[in-house]
């Protein structure tokens, strides 16, 4: 191989001649024969780990099965529990309330940021900070949830004791059940904020700088500018961010797991988790699918409810 | 005449300008008001990072006072110590590089192999399968949990090895498309050049093109490097057997010992778990930066 001098020559030879590169036909047959084995890895991958899986689901959720007996087909029953189950209707409505807060926060800071490093653009500045707020992205779910339960500590923490310092009685974070569902969204907001920074860093760069030129010198200023002119040219960019964040929070575990385990109560018990306790402690796989498939078809709804309305919204160059 | 100076001083190279404002200093009100936006973002962002850096620091009979020590004084090291008697760290970092280390190389393969004939070798009822790969984008990785669990320890008998946590990760629909949108911007001339030269079609991919798409490449290995480091739920459904479990599990597990400890080892054992990301980004992070900011583009 090392003494050839161009590529490939004195590999012709060991093709058999139905795939010799010499005719177009020949070619035409490399290129399927090639394409064909390189799509078989991920093919059968996605087929045996994320099709198969998800028909399985679907099936499951119609059928009553507990690992000690074979499944049992049951119709409608495991839905028809399932949407009288108040403890159900609970994780869904905190996964909702959270997922608002988490998104609502998420997407207001990161385009604020954004915005305001864009005034600093080629700065050794814009980059220490990019770099700083990116870094709660590489840590795990369970490492934040774990610090921040610390920092959030109703006696110790080290937030209750700063807001002592400016004369804030102590805020029961995550033992009332009131405030843990915005504690934890704020936990999330801290680990996910950089990763929502740099997607709307990417829209802030390419926004039309002769528009908004232009606006300027036809007198929009400040805030109108901002609101008339900027924020419908980022549009686009606020769609995909969250479409992104929304599907991501409506599948919230890792940080309510690790920092309240679903409580105080029931108070912030995600819908994940319900599946999680119902399948892996109650062993009951067959309820558990159905809650995961209203959940998925949730989900669908939602991205699908989010592109309708971006048609009055979003704005398109 | 400051329009003039903004607009020059922020470019690099300029050597005309006669008065230099630095790039960085703020020029209006609303450049004041950013600025300070941007450090209060900045310092809760580090704060606790820094305080879980100088906690794990702390001897164990201080490690939950108020106020925060945020300069290390005593550097006691004994919390790193104590973190290997209370939880397997060193086989739960080993299991985790090993998970990590395979999942990155097999969606390297994987995800560049199917991106490339999704882009570039056509074979009749390709584009329904592109659609196919796209469409399990939509489904959530949560919904699928409980029969890949099944899949995995009745079909393959694998729960509660390192394989179960690898095996399913391979397949990347995220990482084929993505890829496939690096070799789609690679002018097809090259490959008429080389076939000029002799070359086959697998010599074609793999001298030719293959080289050309390491940026891609780079952002798949760190997203997939963070993701699969950062796995929890995964896992904890997974595995069993304390000595396998990665070592996001492993300080689950530390956190709950330690309930009536020293949160300084939870803290410690944290700040080790946490190394090997900071060095993949530091090492990835124009890459991944700049790709995830092309991403939003695509909006």
């Amino acid at each position: 191989m090392a003494s050839e001098t161009t590529l490939g020559s004195g590999r012709r030879n060991w093709l058999p001649a139905w795939l010799a590169g010499d005719t177009v036909q020949g070619i035409r047959r490399q290129r399927m024969v090639l394409g064909v084995l390189f799509l078989l890895p991920t093919l059968i991958g996605l087929i045996v780990f994320v099709l198969a899986p998800i028909v399985v689901a679907v099936a499951l959720g119609f059928m009553k099965w507990n690992v000690f007996r074979p499944p049992e087909f049951i119709g409608l029953k495991n839905f028809a529990r399932l949407f009288q189950h108040e403890l159900v209707g609970n994780s869904f409505s905190n996964t909702f309330v959270m997922m608002a807060m988490t998104v609502g926060m998420l997407e207001v800071f990161a385009i604020s940021l954004a915005l305001s490093v864009h005034r600093f653009a080629r700065s050794r500045l814009a980059y220490i900070f990019r770099t700083v707020w990116f870094l709660p992205v590489l840590l795990s779910g369970v490492s934040v949830a774990v610090t921040l339960s610390y920092l959030f500590h109703t006696d110790f923490g080290v937030v209750n004791y700063y807001l002592g310092v400016l004369g804030i009685d102590k805020v029961p974070w995550l033992v009332s059940s009131d405030i843990v569902r915005f504690s934890v969204s704020l936990a999330t907001v801290w680990r996910n904020l950089g990763f929502t920074f740099i997607i709307y860093l990417g829209g802030v760069s390419a926004l039309p700088q002769e528009i908004l030129e232009a606006a300027t010198v036809d007198g929009a200023r400040g805030l109108k500018r901002l609101w008339l002119i900027t924020l419908p040219l980022l549009s686009p960019t606020i769609l995909f961010a969250t479409v992104i964040d929304v599907i991501r929070l409506l599948q919230f575990f890792d940080e309510p797991y690790v920092m309240t385990r679903g409580g105080p109560g029931d108070s912030s018990r995600t819908t994940v988790m319900m599946v999680y306790d119902t399948a892996f402690a109650n062993l009951e796989f067959g309820y558990a699918s159905s809650i995961s498939v209203i959940l998925f078809l949730i989900i669908l709804a939602v991205t699908g409810f989010q592109f309708l309305l971006s048609k009055r919204w979003v704005f398109y160059q | 005449m400051t329009v003039i100076n903004r607009l020059s001083s922020r470019r690099r190279g300029d050597e005309d300008v006669v008065e230099r404002i630095p790039d960085w200093m703020p020029r209006s009100a609303a450049d004041w008001l950013a600025m300070v936006f941007m450090l209060i973002i900045g310092i809760l962002t580090i704060m606790p990072i820094v305080w879980v850096v100088t906690t794990s620091l702390r001897t164990p009979a201080e490690s939950f006072t108020v106020p925060p020590e945020w300069i290390p004084r005593d550097l006691y090291f004994g919390n790193y110590l104590q973190v290997f008697d209370e939880i397997p760290f060193v086989y739960q970092m080993g299991n985790s590089f090993f998970v990590t280390l395979s999942t990155v190389v097999g969606q390297l393969t994987t995800a560049t192999l199917a991106g490339y004939t999704f882009a570039r070798l056509y074979f009749p009822g390709r584009d329904v399968l592109f659609w196919v790969v796209l469409a399990t984008l939509m489904i959530p990785y949560q919904a699928t949990l409980i029969p890949l669990f099944i899949i995995i320890s009745r079909v393959f008998g694998l729960a509660d090895t390192l394989w179960s946590l690898i095996l399913p990760a391979l397949p990347t629909a995220f990482g084929t498309f993505l890829l496939r949108q690096y070799f789609l911007q690679i002018p097809g001339e090259y490959e008429e050049a080389a076939m000029m030269d002799g070359a086959n079609q697998f010599q074609i991919f793999r001298r030719v093109y293959l080289p050309m798409v390491a940026p891609g490449m780079a952002i798949l290995a760190v997203l997939a490097f963070n993701g699969k480091w950062n796995d929890f739920l995964t896992p904890l459904i997974f595995m069993n057997t304390t000595s396998r479990f990665p070592i996001t599990l492993g300080i689950n597990d530390l956190q709950r010992y330690m309930m009536t400890g020293s949160i300084s080892v939870v803290l410690a054992a944290i700040v080790m778990a946490t190394l090997p990301v900071v060095l993949v980004y530091v090492f990835g992070q124009r890459y991944l930066i700049e790709g995830l900011m092309v991403g939003g583009l695509k909006g």
